[in-house]
This record gives structure tokens, C-alpha cells and sequence, in this order.
């Protein structure tokens, strides 16, 4: 491999970086999804995606294959994307839809009425209320009281990742994300009160048990599958 | 019956099987569906403590005799509920179906319960043998798999489809109470959430006089499922999958998610079952009655369990909504004590303005 093809293979892997299981709201790269990632030297990417089950819905494993599509294309110097899911109930239609720029509606003639737009929102704003809990959790141990949670601005919450995650995902969705935004909002952006503080919270809690729960499963039964082929990236 | 420092515990294993995925049942030319299938279920299978676990092999079907074994002989369990999976699709005689389930009932009448299963998608003909299976079998409940793919190329359906309520009419008829649902994915339309619980929510209001019983407590949807139990008193939490894939392979979720249900749901709305075949009874009942929410900072606003509340989610709270006899010495002294669901007073302190939170 020439060094160009290092750098190239290098900005590739980071492009699959950005694309996240809207479900789990984390990269596929940290998750494993990825179980190969070449570049030829005349820049063609050919990128092998797993998932954790032969059963895993069909439409978050087409957005995850359609989003690397899009990232990887969009690296500079990759001449052409190739982007393949493994092992999946449903991997003929998605590969065949996701090569022919097709969307979710064409690629599943019948059954399915409407893009992902909307699934990939709904997924998002689980998201945003498991950032709250992720940004205030650690507030709330230390003995921070509604009151103050309420009045709480994106700017003042103490510097996280968590809080630059959760600012990245409002800005997705369009909610407030700048230094006076209020941390705790309600999913229409609207700011929660403090009498509402201890039920808002509590709920985030468990939105963000919920995905992390998933995460876990999803993460066992990858390893057990592909117990004897670790992602070579 | 477990018996643990003297106290006694009565066991009713609310969700179990005893299903066939051998290989001479797969359908020709649907193989890589019906391998799959049991495969995820093997997923699942290693999150038990490895002492425990099979072969693959083994796990494709087990006998009438490992059966009696894994879960009376061994298992503690005094009463088991079959919840009858049909996966016709793929599976050539079916995964479990009331035949097979029923079949070692006849054998054995005291110690099973057999649920039944419908598919609004069989229209009247299902709707019939509903009304047999009820006759034959003395169905108190039945299992929904809405997930369920189907000859007419549907690939789901919903609680909420006009022919579902039908069926849910006739078991009210028929006295058929405990509806229990399980959620799976690759419903249609393949655009939605395939594990959104607004059916059950909106079912759960329209028959009031009918338990819902969402298994696996809404996992992966846990979150939607907690927070509309919370306001649907018909709403139970099975526990299966819960206890089996997290108390022993991830003990810190476990806490948190048993904590969640204890808030939201309550301890009286939570049933065990052990799965089976998916894992062995023992294990999860003998860890569940040793088992306490940790002590560290993370777990202090989570309710704590106590004897009575491992009873009733080990088997009262099942034999309640079953009718099963307990044995005096097993019983909770009545009446039972205020319905302890902390959930619910902080919804109702919140309403209506955290409502939309």
C-alpha cells in the first residue's frame, strides 16, 4: 500500500466514523459493524458491513449501508463506493438499492410507504433526552437541585463529550444548540420547568438505559457470531 | 416449589417452550430463515452462565424428558405456561405449536398451562380455530407474535389492525384474559419502528378487562413500553429475557432495568419466565431469589426487592392472573399492601405539565 492509499484508507475509515446506528446512536466502526475496509490503488472503496443477528431490522441496517455509502463516496480521492452488508435476511434488496441510488421505498416495493426520514428523527430525539441524562446525571449525584437544572444553558453545564454529542444531535434535529440553550428541553425545544425536572429526568434515565441496553445485546451477539473473525477495518 | 432460608417460593413459569427448529423441519428453499432464527435465539443462549449452556446441536430441539427435567425435576418450577410460536413460514411443522405443546399436557395435566395464538391475518378460519383451540386446550391466554411472516407476503401486523380487535372481541368471549404480545422486528410497513408499543397501548385501553402481558418487557423498546405501563393498570411486564440475558451476563443493567420496572411498572405487575429453551429455569430462579439491587451510589433511588417481591414476580403475580392454586404456605398474607409502583405518583405529581416530557 503507498502512503497515498494509507491516507486515503485512513479518511475512509474516519467517513464510516460519522455513520452511526440510528438505534444505538453510536459509530458502526466502534461497534464492529465494519468487517473490512480496502482502497484500491485506483480508488475504488470496498467496504464489508456485519450486523449482530440474521434478524436485524431491515430498515436501520438499510440507513446504516446507505449513510457509509454517502460518507465514503464523498471522500476525496475515491473514485467509487463499494458497499456491501453480510449476512442479512434482507442484504440482496438493501446492497441492490443502495448501489442503484434507489430509496428505502423503492428498494422495498410494497412494503414500505414512506422514507426514513422520519424513523431516523424519532431515533434522534431518543437520542437528545438520553444527552440530557448522560449531561445532568453527574450534576444530579453531585447535589445539583431542579431549580438550578432548570435554568442549566448548554454553555454553562460543565465541558463533556457527552455535551458536545448532545449539542451535535440537537443541531441535527434543528433544537437549540448554542451556549444559552437550556440543557433540559422538552422534544419541541421548549425548556422544562423545574417542578417538571424530576419527572424529565427520570424518563431520560431510562430512554438512555433503554439504548445502552440495546447496545449491550447488540454487542454480545456480534461477538458470538463472529467469534473467530475480528473486523480487520 | 424453591426453598431458600426458609422461606417458600412458588414458581410459575409464566414463558417457556418447547420448540423444534430441528433441520427435517425447516422449509425447502426458506432454510437460511429458519437457521437464522434459531441462530439469534443462540445468541442469546450464551448470555447464561457457561455451566449452563448446550451445543448448538442439542439446542435445535431437546426431548420430552430434558424437558421435565431442566424445569421441574431441576428447575423449581411448579407450573409452566407454553406460549405456543407457530413460524409456519419457515418451519415446516411449526416451532411450537399448541399441538406440540399440548401433547405434553395430556401427559402431564397438573403440571402445564397452554396458551394459545392467533394471527388477525387468518380471518375467519383463524377466528374458528381460536374458538376449537379454547375448547380443546381450556386456553386462559394466548400468545401474539406480531412479527410473524405470513403466506400472503405480510410480513407483520398490529394489535391495533381492525381485524386484530376481532379476535381480541373473542377472547374476551371465549374467557381468554392474559394476551400476551411479543414484539419482533420486520413489520410492515418496513419504514416504521417494528417494536413501537402504540398498538398495545391503544389495545390495552380499548379492553380493559384483558391483561397484556408484553414479554421480554418491551425490550429493545423498554423505554416506551415502562412508561406506558405506568398508566395502563392491564399492562404487565413479563420478565423473560430480562432475567435470562442480563442478571448473569451483564449484572449492572440488570440493576438498572430491574430498578426501572420496579419504578414504572411495579412489583406487582411483573411475571417471570425462564424462556426455556432459550435458558434453564434453575439458574434464574435460584440467582433471582439471591439477588439484590447493588449498593453503590448509582442504585440508591431504585427500589429495593424484598422476600415478598421475589415471591410475587416468581409465581403470585402469575397465578393471579391464571387462577392457580398456591399452596398455603407459599402465600403473601392478605390483603396485599399498597400497590408500590413510585412511578405513578410522580407521573400523577406531574400532570399535566410534565406530560409532554
Amino acid at each position: 500500500m503507498t502512503l497515498r492509499q494509507d491516507d486515503l484508507h485512513t479518511a475512509v475509515w474516519h467517513a464510516l466514523g460519522t455513520v452511526l446506528d440510528p438505534e444505538l446512536d453510536e459509530p458502526i466502526t466502534d461497534l464492529d459493524f465494519v468487517a473490512s475496509c480496502t482502497v484500491s490503488g485506483d480508488g475504488v472503496a470496498a467496504v464489508r458491513l456485519r450486523l449482530p443477528t440474521f434478524f436485524c431490522a431491515p430498515n436501520f441496517s438499510f440507513l446504516m449501508v446507505a449513510d457509509a455509502y454517502d460518507a465514503v463516496s464523498a471522500v476525496e480521492g475515491v473514485t467509487r463506493a463499494e458497499i456491501v452488508l453480510e449476512d442479512h435476511h434482507a442484504s440482496e434488496e438493501i446492497n441492490g438499492g443502495v448501489a442503484a441510488h434507489a430509496g428505502f421505498v423503492e428498494t422495498f416495493q410494497g412494503e414500505a410507504d414512506a422514507d426514513l426520514a422520519q424513523l431516523r428523527r424519532f431515533f434522534l430525539e431518543k437520542a437528545v433526552v438520553a444527552g440530557q441524562d448522560r449531561v445532568a446525571r453527574p450534576l444530579v449525584d453531585a447535589g445539583v437541585g431542579p431549580d438550578e437544572l432548570a435554568e442549566l444553558t448548554l454553555g454553562s453545564a460543565p465541558a463533556s463529550p457527552a455535551l458536545d454529542r448532545l449539542r451535535e444531535r440537537r443541531a441535527a434535529l434543528g433544537l437549540p444548540a448554542d451556549d444559552g440553550a437550556a440543557l433540559l428541553i422538552h422534544p419541541d425545544g421548549s425548556r422544562v420547568s423545574a417542578a417538571q425536572v424530576p419527572l424529565h429526568l427520570r424518563r431520560a434515565r431510562l430512554t438512555r438505559l433503554g439504548i445502552e441496553t440495546n447496545g449491550e445485546f447488540c454487542k454480545s451477539f456480534l461477538k458470538t457470531r463472529y467469534a473467530h473473525t475480528v473486523g480487520t477495518g | 416449589m424453591y426453598e431458600k432460608n426458609g422461606e417458600k417460593y412458588f414458581v410459575v413459569d409464566s414463558h417457556m417452550h418447547f420448540w423444534d427448529a430441528s433441520r427435517d423441519n425447516w422449509v425447502e428453499g426458506r432454510e437460511k430463515y429458519a437457521k437464522g432464527w434459531i441462530d439469534c435465539f443462540y445468541g442469546y443462549h450464551q448470555l447464561a452462565p457457561p455451566k449452563t449452556l448446550w451445543e448448538w446441536d442439542k439446542y435445535l430441539k431437546v426431548s420430552a424428558d430434558d424437558l421435565m427435567r431442566d424445569v421441574f425435576e431441576e428447575g423449581h418450577v411448579d407450573k409452566a405456561i407454553f406460549q405456543s410460536t407457530y413460524l409456519k413460514y419457515w418451519y415446516k411443522r411449526g416451532f411450537n405449536t399448541v399441538e406440540q405443546n399440548g401433547a405434553m399436557l395430556e401427559k402431564h395435566p397438573d403440571k402445564f398451562i397452554v396458551n394459545g395464538r392467533w394471527d388477525p391475518r387468518d380471518g375467519d378460519a383463524g377466528l374458528k380455530q381460536l374458538e376449537e383451540d379454547a375448547k380443546r386446550w381450556n386456553l386462559k391466554g394466548v400468545k401474539l407474535y406480531t412479527a410473524e411472516w405470513h403466506e400472503n407476503g405480510s410480513r407483520g401486523w398490529k394489535l391495533t389492525d381492525t381485524e386484530s380487535y376481532r379476535f381480541l372481541e373473542k377472547c374476551r368471549e371465549l374467557g381468554i384474559t392474559n394476551i400476551h404480545a411479543h414484539k419482533g422486528p420486520t413489520i410492515w410497513p418496513l419504514n416504521k419502528d417494528a417494536f413501537s408499543m402504540d398498538d398495545v397501548d391503544q389495545a390495552a385501553t380499548d379492553f380493559q378487562d384483558l391483561n397484556f402481558i408484553i414479554e421480554h418487557a418491551g425490550i429493545p423498546r423498554i423505554d416506551d413500553f415502562a412508561y406506558m405501563a405506568v398508566q395502563e393498570p392491564n399492562v404487565y411486564a413479563g420478565c423473560s429475557v430480562v432475567i435470562g440475558a442480563l442478571m448473569h451476563a451483564r449484572p449492572k443493567f440488570f440493576a438498572k432495568v430491574m430498578g426501572e420496572l420496579l419504578f414504572w411498572v411495579g412489583e406487582d405487575r411483573l411475571t417471570f419466565g425462564s424462556d426455556y429453551n432459550i435458558w434453564t429455569p434453575k439458574w434464574q430462579i435460584e440467582g433471582l431469589v439471591d439477588w439484590q439491587m447493588p449498593d453503590d451510589e448509582a442504585f440508591t433511588d431504585y427500589p429495593r426487592l424484598t422476600t415478598a417481591t421475589k415471591k410475587k414476580i416468581l409465581g403470585l403475580n402469575a397465578a393471579k392472573l391464571y387462577g392457580i392454586d398456591v399452596p398455603q404456605e407459599c402465600r403473601l398474607p392478605e390483603p396485599p399492601s399498597i400497590p408500590q409502583q413510585p412511578g405513578e405518583q410522580l407521573v400523577d405529581e406531574s400532570t399535566p405539565a410534565g406530560a409532554q416530557a
